[in-house]
């Protein structure tokens, strides 16, 4: 019979498909686990409800699952229950490895425009704080494009929800 | 907010945003320069998946599935507002609607977020924090058109003629705060107009849902690629 530590063990196998460099368990999307006999039943909450991995996760989730001789039920949340508060510290640190800026801390206020075009933002590649914001926008819904004048590098930045 | 049945509420938030998300996507690859195919891009990707998940908790409640709310419906059948369905407009106009539909989204999502029902609070609380990056964008796009005085008579004229329009997003009670915001930021009055009503249609709602249904019409039981 599966456990649910096993099941949190594969989950945190499954890259995220647009920044493999860290596991859906990282980027804090699996809400709970819960395993009654061969039944599995996890809830999800997405990022952005605009990010076109949403479908890739629940497939690679369910796959896991299943691998593990059980039935998987993936129940989508859609509350706000998902922030980027939700990153582990692992998950920040190996964004920033990979060359993506890690999400500013969430304040009381919310994301301003004031704190995106002024606040202290770090290169993740120098480490400067020299950086400007370059696009509210990226590749993907959860990406902002930041540049460095320090190094003279444009990094896309994980952006806080 | 005005009484209906939640798959109509639903329906109306889903319609607009996926309407607008079609209209927003019109600009990739034309929009005046890199940043903005980009933006206007990313928006319209966003918006759709809202569209969406409200599809998804409204198919729940009328037994169907969100492809079919979608696509499958007649075109006087949607319940957006016609703000949304204004074909591609030149680009003061294009940040016109963004900014009045973003600040009209806004203030509608404040009042849902208080809602009883708790997946309609839910799900709005969801989308209004996504939504902060579409109105942080809106909200740059006014600032710098503001400051130029060829800028200002663009947005002022282009908001002028889809005030009626930008109304008829809300309901009755909740326009007096869009007329203050707007009116506020633009240091202006603006005229009292008649609302162009939810329900009824541009005739650019028929032709884009020509070209929104096209693949699902042509392989009614699902296109294999």
């Amino acid at each position: 019979m599966v456990t649910a530590e096993e099941i949190w063990a594969a989950l945190a196998e499954i890259p995220d498909p647009e920044i493999p460099a860290i596991s859906l368990v990282d980027l804090g999307v699996v809400k709970s686990v819960e395993v009654d006999g061969r039944r599995v039943r996890i809830e999800f909450t997405p990022t952005f409800m605009g990010c076109p991995a949403l479908e890739r996760m629940r497939v690679e989730m369910t796959a896991a699952v299943e691998e593990l001789g059980a039935e998987a039920e993936i129940e989508v949340v859609l509350d706000d229950s998902w922030s980027s508060e939700r990153i582990s510290a692992e998950g920040r640190e190996k964004l920033r490895t990979a060359g993506f800026a890690p999400p500013a801390p969430r304040t009381t206020e919310g994301v301003t425009l004031v704190q995106l075009e002024r606040g202290p933002f770090r290169c993740p590649y120098c480490g400067s704080t020299d950086t400007r914001l370059e696009n509210i926008f990226g590749p993907t819904p959860c990406r902002s494009i930041r540049y460095c004048s320090a190094c003279r590098q444009p990094f896309e930045q994980f952006k806080t929800l | 907010m005005q009484e209906r049945s939640k798959a109509d509420l639903l329906l109306e938030l889903a319609d607009d945003e996926l309407f607008l998300g079609w209209r927003n996507s019109e600009w990739t690859g034309i929009a005046p320069f890199l940043e903005e195919d980009v933006a206007f891009s990313s928006i319209a990707q966003n918006e759709i998946g809202h569209a969406r998940a409200l599809y998804e908790l409204a198919a729940r409640e009328l037994d169907t599935t969100a492809d079919a709310l979608a696509f499958d419906r007649q075109p006087e059948e949607y319940r957006c507002a016609p703000l949304v369905e204004l074909r591609r407009l030149e680009w003061a106009r294009t940040i016109a609607r963004h900014w009045l539909y973003e600040t009209a989204d806004e203030i509608r999502l404040a009042a849902l977020k208080a809602s009883d029902d708790p997946e309609i609070a839910g799900i709005a609380s969801k989308i209004d924090r996504e939504e902060t990056y579409h109105r942080l964008h809106a909200e740059m796009w006014v600032e710098r058109l503001l400051v130029s005085e060829d800028g200002r008579a663009r947005l002022n004229e282009a908001v002028e003629e889809l005030w009626p329009y930008a109304l008829g997003v809300l309901d009755d009670e909740l326009r007096p705060e869009l007329r203050s915001r707007i009116e506020g930021r633009l240091g202006r009055s603006l005229p009292e107009v008649e609302p162009v009503p939810r329900g009824r249609h541009e005739a650019e709602l028929a032709e884009l849902w020509q070209e929104m249904t096209v693949v699902r019409r042509s392989a009614p039981t699902g296109a294999q690629w």
